[in-house]
């Protein structure tokens, strides 16, 4: 599959990534390389295979419901490149 | 199913689809997938946890009681229970969103197709069909208007447990979407797996709404997010439905979008945020694994479910003989069912009639008087200001005749006023009735005696001046001869 | 005194518990060593304060006879491992200044068993890479130079730094992430022992996640019992990882019987490539005749998915990572630019945070995941998976073991595969498909090249069969009785 510019330039909005214009191009050809390469798969018959998401062959494991965290707001802030009055703060967003 | 109401425009007739998404935050004590706690009203921050902020290496770990509770509301709603069932990623960027993406499910949610029932103002019942309900996570809150350049994020929402119950698009009006958010909101606080609370958020609704020409294939819909009232809903639905039929009929389309209500003006705003198409790549979360439990635990919910409103509403009609309309207004809270049959419980036993002959006097004192006096008030019926017992001591006054049903109407203001008993207010003041037929027919004769007028105009034929006979006796005995023996007198003597 | 720092992990633990030396003592040796050794680049972060803290409370324990499985054994901790306090930079400019207020499960595991802290090790950003030269901090050098051309190698990746400090001395043991191969291919390139457990044995709670489903951490060690005892230390289940399995970690150490004797080696057809330098196979080859002289039964097998596990795995870990990755947005830790609006911050702080690998990884798993490619792409790449790993099932109805090569060369010249992302990636052939299955596996030290790099091979085992594997990796390390060491170049480099 050949990626084109147009795509790269979406799929890297998606992710939220920038990517100048005049890299778009070796980009796209970059991931089109190896989207090829990664389309042997198609030459493996997966008719009436489940899809493995995991390895684990166990149920989800359930916690009880108590409060057991939480209270640490110093510690959730700690890092936090903007804050005010106890808020992480970002650029104002227009709704 | 009663005819879909239609609205009329300048190119025929139109009628509106809706389809709701309610989302109700499980009434748990911690998150759907950590420990922090999920109260209302915290300082910001401070019920978050190290898996909330999504601060690195964190990992989900599930909450067995918000399991159950979308177990219990599966089970609430009819719907069918699925034994397996699969978190998924919903992927997108937003402040209030630490992860990155949504824990949510998308193609195995936990319970699939049920029903509801919505008691139509004409008596008729429509049933409208749940797709599905799904758990997953709440995002943080985001506020806009602290500061004049920066959004601030509290997270203390992050991660709070949701079932997302979304309707199939069988709403047609306001009205009915209005009595449906109600009737799901009445399912969830009788099964108590979400307090319904809309003012605080616990409950919110995204509305879709699409116009069509009778008959023809469904419109192209417009999202209305995040709606926090029942009022709300209503208004959005009608300023849609109008928006989209003068959208259409002056030419233009209707976009697919999300919008915004705004409660000050009605009116509902295309979002910007919303406004690039989204793609939110779903993919199984490979940090859980598949929720899997036995038909054994779905069983032990089923058998301590509560009774729920529809089987309590059939059951008042049956067994107390109250009209369906009644019962209806009764079991909309289960507090106000309760408070009923407590009621009916204690009047029959002081009245010693049974629970069938007096259930509609005891819903008519409820509906007629109280409920009007709380709503008034602002109060819950568990804060009235009488009681059962009470009430019920009234109420046997009534029944077994000690005081006419006027006079009980007297009783019960004097109750609320000054808090006693009924029994002590018709003590104090005198107001048993009389049914001595003595006395009254002394007073009788002497009524006759002095209206010669009015006794040879009914002999004449003026049927209608029995009435004047009646009310010269009421208000010589101050509104306490039983009706009923006045009215048996006055037919031998006249 | 000997030179502690020569010391295998077991005799630094033996000798610390039996009061030969003290905890300080080997601490401090070891902290020399990391100082004189920075020329490698292993490190990002030392950790000289706490780790001569630890050492001191070690010490006590010792005095008062209360000592503890590894006590005062110094641990380098690859640096994707959140420590309480310590800076934890998963080798990107993104968390470059992150310091976490919590510590990782596996870390706390082995502070628990009596470990000391000797610092944070450099990595492949967000562990994505083979070559180590992916890290904001910069490549980290093999200590191992060829004797022909004495240019700088690669040390593999992406635990390229534990690697390097093991293979250098600088560590007795070192902890690593395997995805791919991240810990069995530095193990193979560096001469050292790096064993990937069983999906599920390690906790990935506090670890940076690459791809979820297929993280885990493992021991780095220049001795199979290293590897054993780190990994006792490490292992266990945790309920803070739902993908934690609930079952106990033996006692790996005491399954070196140093004895197969019966045991079943399968040797899968599939893995002898084409152009597959003759060396790696040859070494192969003598390493199943080791085998089967110690009276293992070799068992020709046949892997057919085998081709197919890397492309699949470039579908399926880049998908994951592109999720797990959205976190770094900015906003609650981590790099921030500056920014007009929230679109603008998102995309200037991720693209000057991520370097190239990591957003060429992104944009793979966007793409994967997206509407329109899901089905072909990463739905195919589950269902292949699936294909992988029954596979594997179906050889271990016949064989207990598989041996392998670890990689397909020796460590390349530095620089030599950066232009080329699927040479680079085909570094990993041998490691992938394992990991895909979420077999436990180990690279040990089997012999050197001509040019007198080191050669591993590799022996995969049944699902929480470690046991078993590392008997094997024992007995075949025992064999090979590799004893070349790198020559000490960095000392004067570094002086």
């Amino acid at each position: 599959m050949a990626l084109d510019k147009a795509t790269v330039a979406k799929i890297a909005h998606l992710a939220r990534l920038r990517v100048a214009d005049d890299r778009l191009e070796g980009l796209a050809s970059e991931l089109s390389n190896i989207l090829t390469w990664i389309e042997h798969l198609e030459e493996v018959d997966t008719e009436g295979v489940t899809p493995m998401s995991s390895v684990v062959e166990a149920n989800l494991r359930q916690r009880e419901d108590a409060i057991t965290d939480g209270a640490k707001a110093d510690d959730i802030l700690a890092n936090a490149p903007g804050t005010a009055a106890g808020f992480f703060t970002v650029p104002k967003v227009v709704e | 199913m009663t005819g879909a109401p239609t609205f009329e425009g300048s190119t025929g007739t139109w009628e509106v689809v809706i389809g709701l998404e309610i989302h109700a935050q499980v009434t748990s004590q911690s998150k759907l997938f950590s420990g922090a706690a999920t109260g209302f009203g915290a300082e910001p921050n401070t019920q978050v946890s190290l898996v909330d902020a999504a601060m690195p290496g964190m990992l989900p770990v599930i909450n067995e009681y918000c399991v159950e509770q979308a177990v219990r509301t599966g089970l609430g709603l009819k719907a069918q229970i699925n034994l397996r069932s699969v978190f998924d990623r919903k992927n997108y960027f937003y402040p209030d969103l630490p992860q990155g993406y949504q824990i949510s499910q998308f193609s195995d949610p936990i319970v699939g197709e049920g029903t509801i029932y919505l008691d139509m103002p004409d008596g008729s019942q429509r049933a409208i069909g749940i797709e599905r309900l799904h758990l997953e996570q709440d995002a943080g809150k985001s506020l806009h208007d602290q500061s004049p350049t920066q959004t601030y994020v509290d997270l203390n929402r992050s991660g709070v447990a949701l079932m997302e119950i979304v309707s199939k698009p069988d709403l047609r009006s306001a009205e009915e979407a209005g009595l449906y958010v109600r009737k799901v909101r009445t399912i969830l606080r009788y099964l108590g797996t979400c307090d319904g609370n809309m003012d605080q958020g616990s409950m919110r609704c995204d509305v879709n709404v699409s116009v069509r020409h009778p008959g023809d294939e469904l419109g192209t819909r417009a999202e209305v997010k995040n709606i926090n009232s029942v009022r709300f809903v209503h208004q959005a639905i009608e300023f849609e439905t109008r928006r989209q039929i003068e959208e259409i009929e002056g030419g233009g389309t209707v976009a697919l979008e999300t919008r915004r209500f705004d409660p000050k003006d009605g009116v509902t705003h295309p979002m910007r945020s919303k406004e690039e198409a989204h793609d939110y790549r779903y993919f199984p979360d490979p940090d859980l694994l598949p929720l899997v439990f036995t038909q054994g635990f779905v069983n032990t919910i089923k058998d301590s479910l509560p009774e729920l409103p529809d089987e309590k509403k059939a059951r008042f009609e049956s067994e107390y003989g109250i009209s369906a309309a009644n019962a209806g207004v009764l079991v909309a809270e289960r507090a106000k069912g309760d408070f009923f049959e407590a009621l009916v419980a204690s009047a029959s036993d002081k009245s010693g009639k049974p629970a069938s002959e007096i259930g509609q006097d005891c819903a008519n004192i409820l509906i007629s008087d109280l409920f009007g006096i709380l709503n008034k008030q602002g109060l819950s019926i568990d804060q009235s200001p009488i009681d059962h017992r009470s009430l019920a001591g009234l109420q046997a006054l009534k029944l077994d005749g000690t005081i006419s049903g006027r006079i009980a109407k007297e009783v019960f203001v004097e109750m609320l006023e000054s808090g006693k008993q009924a029994e002590d207010i018709v003590e104090e003041q005198g107001l048993r009735q009389v049914s001595d037929t003595g006395e009254i027919d002394s007073i009788i004769d002497k009524i006759i005696a002095d209206s010669p007028k009015q006794l040879a105009g009914y002999k004449a034929g003026k049927e209608n001046l029995f009435g004047y006979f009646v009310g010269q006796v009421m208000k010589a005995t101050g509104g306490k001869a039983n009706p009923q023996v006045v009215n048996e007198l006055l037919k031998k003597k006249l | 005194m000997a030179d502690l720092t020569d010391l295998t992990l077991a005799e630094a633990r033996d000798g610390v518990r039996s009061g030969t030396f003290s905890a300080t003592e080997l601490t401090q040796a070891h902290i020399d060593a990391v100082e004189g050794a920075r020329g490698l680049n292993a490190f990002i972060t030392e950790t000289p304060e706490r780790a001569l803290a630890m050492a001191a409370d070690s010490d006590a324990r010792v005095a008062a006879n209360d000592p503890r499985p590894m006590e005062g054994v110094p641990i380098a901790i690859k640096d994707l491992f959140c420590t309480d306090g310590v800076r934890t930079t998963a080798g990107s400019h993104i968390l470059e200044n992150f310091t976490p207020p919590y510590e990782s499960s596996v870390t706390q595991n082995i502070w628990d068993a009596g470990g000391v802290l000797l610092g944070k090790t450099n990595l492949d950003e967000f562990a994505m890479g083979s070559s180590n030269e992916n890290s904001f901090f910069g490549p980290v050098e093999n200590p191992w130079r060829a004797a022909d051309d004495g240019q700088s190698r690669v040390p593999g990746g992406s635990s390229g730094g534990s690697a390097a400090a093991v293979a250098a001395n600088i560590a007795p043991g070192a902890i690593g992430t395997d995805t791919g191969g991240s810990i069995r291919q530095p193990a193979a390139f560096t001469g050292i022992v790096g064993m990937k457990p069983t999906y599920g044995r390690c906790s990935r709670w506090g670890t940076v996640a690459f791809a979820s489903s297929l993280d885990q951490a493992g021991p780095m060690t220049r001795t199979v019992q290293d590897a054993a005892i780190l990994l006792e230390s490490m292992a266990g289940f945790d309920a803070k990882d739902s993908t934690s399995v609930d079952i106990a970690a033996p006692k790996f150490e005491a399954a070196l019987t140093g004895e197969v004797k019966g045991l079943k080696i399968g040797i899968p057809d599939e893995y002898r490539l084409d152009g597959m330098p003759s060396e790696i196979e040859a070494l192969w080859t003598q390493g199943a005749e080791w085998l089967r002289d110690a009276g293992a039964e070799i068992v020709p097998v046949s892997l057919p998915m085998t081709q197919y596990a890397l492309p699949a795995y470039y579908i399926v870990a880049p998908a994951e990572a592109s999720s797990n990755l959205a976190r770094y947005d900015g906003i609650r830790y981590g790099l921030r630019e500056d920014a007009e609006d929230l679109t603008d911050l998102y995309e200037t702080t991720r693209a000057s945070g991520f370097g190239g690998e990591v957003q060429r990884r992104i944009l793979i798993g966007t793409y994967a995941l997206s509407a329109g490619y899901y089905d072909a792409y990463y739905l195919k790449a589950q269902k292949v998976r699936t294909r992988i790993a029954e596979d594997f099932r179906q050889a271990f109805e016949t064989v207990d073991v598989l041996l392998t090569p670890t990689a397909p060369s020796e460590a390349f010249v530095a620089g030599s595969k950066s232009d080329d992302p699927i040479a680079m990636y085909l570094n990993d052939v041998f490691t992938v498909p394992g990991s895909m299955a979420g077999l436990p596996g180990i690279s040990v030290p089997a012999g050197n090249a001509a040019n007198g790099l080191p050669l591993g091979l590799q022996i995969l085992a049944k699902p929480f069969d470690e046991q078993t594997l590392f008997r094997a990796a024992h007995v075949l390390e025992m064999a090979a009785g590799v004893t070349a060491r790198p020559t000490q170049w960095w000392k004067e480099a570094g002086a």
